[in-house]
């Protein structure tokens, strides 16, 4: 929230390992509140590596995190989270609306059941991703871009103020990525602060408020504006030719009046 | 619904025949003995028919209730392992005081069972081998190792070692009090957490990632289903025995997740088809004098999994084969009546029937062929038959019209929109042609500007002509100039 007096995310020092070998070296960060900030780098640069040893879903072999000033585990009701649609089977035994309102469970406490209000408010958060008429589906009944929203509608009903996204817009039709960014920034403009891990660097640039550009460790963190620049890319990306490709089509529509 | 049994009658009459076979021989050797037992097992009069029930029960429920959980956290081959880690402490429970106590069994089963699953951790995260390998490894080597203990306690001079053997198969029959009241407790407690749990169990089921991250204590609810888990296996070993006791957990709950899209109906489901597969067995087994519990009740569990396998209403075989059938039927149907659609419009639309020679020659089949097929769009009210000529009905019209239709919209969307060749389109039509809905049949209309053209110079029925009931002749003519 705008008011919190204390960043809404603060990473100090957090190195990260699979197999002793690091995946995150150092990472410093400081995150305002209020902001759409998308996390941009080359595979393997420990984008999601990042977000889940912020929730604690990783080891940390050192440093800290702290959320609105606590450790994760104090404040774990203000996180919200997308993981990547490939984390789950989707032949699970669960509907839609099973789905959304475990979005709820973080918050109702040990032994206690969703109630009438927990499944009204389930129900706004599918109609805001356009699922509602859905809500009774099985959830291997749904096209990839309808499960990426089932997972995005979860994560609303957690109403949470930092929210931590692992490539929400990964292989999404166009209706569902409009669906998405429409609700991301409905979420920012209401003050919430969210962290999106995404792979596509023209939409990056269009998408997000800040950057943060990753690979290893912070290349740079900024205004999109100011850190989207060749020179900070090739940086991040490390002069890969494909990418660089990428890259280059990417300045070229930023320089094209629009 | 009277389709289906006239499939399903001789079906059922066929598996009928054996069995009835089966009992008569049965009743003509052992009659009395026979019958007699299956007075006592339904009349309760015996105290140990009432253990062995109540037994086999719990039993069936704990396990269909646990195995669900087990099933869809993808973690069955960790109950099998589980089950055989458990024999050595069950040998050494016994070695404790020398008797047959379940609680010391319970305690030296669970300690087993714990330190097994505690080693398959250890292997996976300190070498390179995965969890299967790491399973197999742990599974075999503590089974062999019970085996051993309890080959020794048999030679031990002293204790009272009755019934030590039958935890390889099971022997319901050697149910006592302690041990019901044992399984009792262990269902009880079984239920009541699945109760309290449910939300937490759900969650960290689908998805673990996200259910830690949102607070759920992941790694407690992990450990004490283990732990529960482990319980309601050891208290089961005695009536099931070691060797079979995980197909108790894996089989209702692999029966009821073809059944059910939603997990607390497949719990519910499983755990029914549990306590049915228990009863089955410990009646089997009591009937039958000497046949161990274990294998009966695994194959009353087997044979409820292929019912549900077989005639499951929505993923069963024989429902999907019957709508693969009949979704081939309404193909050959469809085809054949676009067939004499083409021959009337090969004869300009001037005669109302098509003659069976000339649907065979248009379809390159035998006149045999073509009476079969003439009778079953009659029999759906598609066509009617005189001696050797097909009218269509109004409704077999409306349908020949459709799919010509579909088949040539198509073939101008793929060549117009997509910039396929024209003589690329026809086979991709041929299929789409049956399963294209009405509104995207709309849909394509408008994109196409209601061509009446198809990319082979042939003309597309319109909606007029399929829904309108002036005559497909007049309708038609005015266009084919």
């Amino acid at each position: 929230m705008t008011s919190d007096p204390v960043a809404p995310l603060e990473i100090h020092d957090v190195t990260v390992a699979y197999h002793r070998k690091p995946v995150l070296w150092g990472v410093d960060l400081v995150i305002p509140a209020g902001q759409l900030i998308g996390i941009v780098g080359p595979n393997g640069a420990g984008k999601s590596t990042l977000i889940k040893a912020c929730m604690g879903l990783l080891p940390m072999q050192s440093g800290w995190v702290k959320i609105f000033g606590l450790p994760f585990s104090k404040v774990a009701s203000r996180v919200g989270y997308v993981p990547q649609r490939e984390s789950v089977d989707w032949d699970f035994p669960v509907n839609v609306m099973d789905v959304v309102l475990m979005g709820r469970y973080g918050r109702l406490g040990l032994l206690r059941r969703p109630s009438k209000t927990d499944r009204e408010l389930a129900r706004s958060c599918l109609e805001k991703v356009h699922l509602l008429p859905y809500a009774n589906r099985q959830i291997a009944n749904l096209s990839g871009g309808q499960q990426q929203r089932v997972f995005l509608a979860r994560a609303l009903a957690q109403e949470a103020d930092l929210y931590f996204m692992d490539e929400p817009f990964a292989g999404v039709d166009a209706a569902t990525e409009s669906a998405i960014i429409t609700v991301l920034r409905e979420l920012r403009d209401r003050g919430k602060t969210i962290l999106v891990v995404h792979h596509d660097l023209p939409t990056a640039r269009q998408y997000f408020d800040q950057l943060l550009l990753l690979n290893m460790n912070v290349i740079a963190f900024g205004k999109t504006e100011e850190v989207f620049t060749a020179e900070l890319l090739q940086k991040t990306y490390g002069g890969r030719l494909t990418i660089l490709s990428e890259v280059a089509q990417a300045l070229g529509a930023q320089s094209a009046p629009r | 619904m009277t389709r289906i049994w006239r499939i399903l009658g001789p079906v059922l009459f066929l598996l009928l025949i054996p069995s009835a076979l089966r009992a008569a021989g049965v009743r003509d050797l052992v009659e009395t003995n026979w019958l007699e037992q299956i007075g006592r097992f339904f009349t309760f009069r015996d105290v140990a028919v009432r253990y062995v029930l109540a037994g086999s029960i719990l039993l069936g429920l704990s396990c269909g209730l646990l195995g669900s959980f087990i099933v869809v956290r993808k973690m069955a081959l960790v109950g099998d392992t589980l089950s055989h880690a458990v024999l050595p402490g069950v040998a050494l429970g016994f070695l404790w005081n020398m008797t047959k106590d379940p609680l010391t069994i319970l305690i030296g089963a669970t300690i087993a069972g714990l330190v097994g699953t505690s080693l398959v951790s250890a292997i996976t995260q300190t070498t390179r081998l995965k969890e299967d390998t790491a399973l197999g490894l742990v599974l075999a080597s503590f089974f062999a190792a019970g085996i051993c203990l309890i080959t020794m306690i048999q030679r031990l001079p002293t204790g009272n070692k009755s019934g030590l053997d039958k935890f390889l198969f099971g022997q319901a029959a050697a149910l006592g009090a302690d041990d019901v009241t044992l399984m009792a407790i262990v269902a009880v407690v079984a239920v009541g957490s699945v109760i309290a749990f449910y939300k937490e169990l759900l969650a960290t089921s689908f998805d673990p990632g996200f259910a830690r991250a949102s607070g759920l204590p992941a790694d407690w609810i992990h450990h004490g289903l283990m732990l529960v888990l482990t319980a309601s296996l050891v208290v089961a070993l005695q009536a099931v025995g070691v060797v079979l006791v995980s197909a108790m957990l894996i089989t209702p709950a692999a029966a009821a997740y073809l059944l059910t899209d939603r997990l607390h109906r497949l719990v519910v489901l499983a755990a029914f088809f549990g306590v049915l597969a228990g009863v089955a067995g410990a009646f089997l087994s009591f009937v039958g004098p000497s046949l161990p519990t274990g294998p009966l009740m695994v194959v009353g569990a087997s044979t409820v999994f292929a019912a549900a396998f077989l005639f499951g209403p929505r993923h069963g075989v024989l429902a999907r084969w019957w709508r693969q059938r009949s979704g081939m039927a309404r193909t050959q149907r469809e085809n054949t009546l676009k067939s004499m659609f083409h021959v009337i419009e090969t004869n300009g639309f001037r005669a109302e029937g098509v003659t069976l020679t000339e649907l065979a020659l248009r379809r390159r089949e035998t006149m045999e062929d073509v009476q079969r097929l003439g009778k079953k769009l009659a029999r759906h009210g598609l066509a009617t038959v005189t001696s050797d000529v097909l009218y269509f009905t109004p409704a077999g019209r409306q349908r020949a019209s459709e799919i010509v239709r579909n088949h040539r919209l198509w073939e101008l969307y793929l060549t117009n929109s997509a910039n396929i060749a024209a003589d690329h389109v026809h086979e991709d039509a041929e299929k789409i042609e049956h399963i294209l809905g009405e509104s995207v049949v709309r849909e394509l209309e408008r994109k196409l500007g209601y061509a009446t053209v198809d990319p082979h110079g042939k003309s597309i029925p319109t909606p007029r002509a399929i829904h309108g009931d002036a005559g497909l002749v007049d309708e038609t003519k005015g266009r084919r100039k």
